[in-house]
């Protein structure tokens, strides 16, 4: 059966790595899934609005993670700490 | 249909499937490598073949029952599952390119593994550690292909046929090169592959999730290909502003 719980658990790891990335991903999804059929008739904009999200969370995202690991190193280096 | 319009959806769907497919066939291949190399070919290649059997059998009973379910939710629920997938590969492969996440290294695997399968001593007959872990690691991977064939396959009508056959050439490419190189395939730009693959895949989410709600894309089809390049440039331009989001970072804490 460890096999099993193995294999689930990287199931679950092929889509979710960075649990706020999913989440913000599904809450995009979820808002265009609602908001835009309510627009009337979608527009050529839909489209465009659906990327555009998406697009700004996944770069929203390598950012976070880009300042927050930067962040992470300097911590458990003492000498990159600046005493000024 | 329009031979045109039909490429536009199944030249795509067999280059993601291909793509994406090649990536998990050398990480299996790795394993399977280090361990008949180790413990000998038998219980290694039954391993590997018993979990083939398997994820066949799987492809069949999923493949069969998503036709039961109406498109538009197979598009909603595999679209966002795609975008999931897709786009982790894609920040991943990003964070790799910007320097921010060391990069996969096949040789390193391949030499964690030998030495790991040396440590479990001598074999007496039938192998039960080699099959198990090429049962295992085949499974691993081979789920990630199903899952890919699946979901870029499932979004469209006769799109599950590309889709497989990109898996399959992907799979027989691998397959040739283990026979042939006996050596983990070390020089497979894999962080380039998965960068490619986590934009074809983004963009395939993308336009089957709009498509399940009830979107029109402009261009129909050819959407996909504007998506794809969008995603491209997206993530492309994304590189240097997480490599300057570091350095700057460097630069305010040590002044």
């Amino acid at each position: 059966m460890r096999w099993f719980r193995t294999i689930f658990r990287e199931i679950f790891g092929l889509f979710v790595d960075d649990g706020s990335f999913a989440i913000t991903i599904l809450v995009w999804l979820g808002v265009t899934r609602l908001l835009l059929p309510r627009l009337g008739v979608f527009s050529r904009w839909s489209g465009l609005i659906l990327f555009a999200g998406l697009g700004l969370v996944l770069v929203e995202s390598a950012m976070r993670y880009a300042r927050s690991r930067q962040t992470r190193l300097d911590k458990m280096d003492p000498k990159s700490v600046s005493h000024s | 249909m329009d031979l045109s319009i039909g490429w536009a959806h199944a030249g795509p769907s067999i280059l993601a499937s291909f793509l994406a497919s090649m990536v998990e066939c050398v990480e299996a291949l790795t394993v399977i490598l280090a361990v008949g190399s180790v413990r000998g070919w038998r219980g290694a290649l039954g391993g590997s073949a018993t979990a083939l059997a398997v994820l066949l059998a799987l492809v069949a009973v999923l493949g069969r029952a998503l036709m039961n379910i109406p498109l538009d939710i197979v598009q909603i629920v595999v679209g966002a599952l795609l975008l999931l997938f897709g786009l982790r590969w894609l920040r991943k492969a990003i964070l790799r390119s910007a320097g921010l996440i060391p990069l996969h290294d096949e040789q390193a695997a391949f030499a964690k593994n030998t030495e790991a399968m040396r440590r479990f001593g001598g074999v007496r007959g039938w192998d039960k550690v080699a099959f198990a872990a090429c049962f295992q690691i085949t499974m691993l991977e081979g789920t990630e292909v199903v899952f890919i064939v699946i979901a870029v396959g499932a979004g469209g009508t006769g799109l599950l046929l590309p889709a497989g056959l990109g898996a399959l050439a992907a799979l027989l490419v691998v397959i040739a090169l283990g026979i042939a190189l006996h050596r983990p395939l070390a020089s497979v730009p894999e962080n380039t592959l998965k960068f490619f693959v986590g934009v074809l895949l983004s963009a395939f989410g993308t336009f089957w999730f709009g498509e399940g709600i009830g979107l029109r894309w402009p261009g129909a089809d050819w959407a996909i290909a504007g998506l794809i390049a969008a995603f491209l440039a997206v993530a492309l331009l994304t590189v240097p502003l997480c490599r300057r989001q570091a350095s700057s970072n460097i630069a305010t804490v040590r002044p």
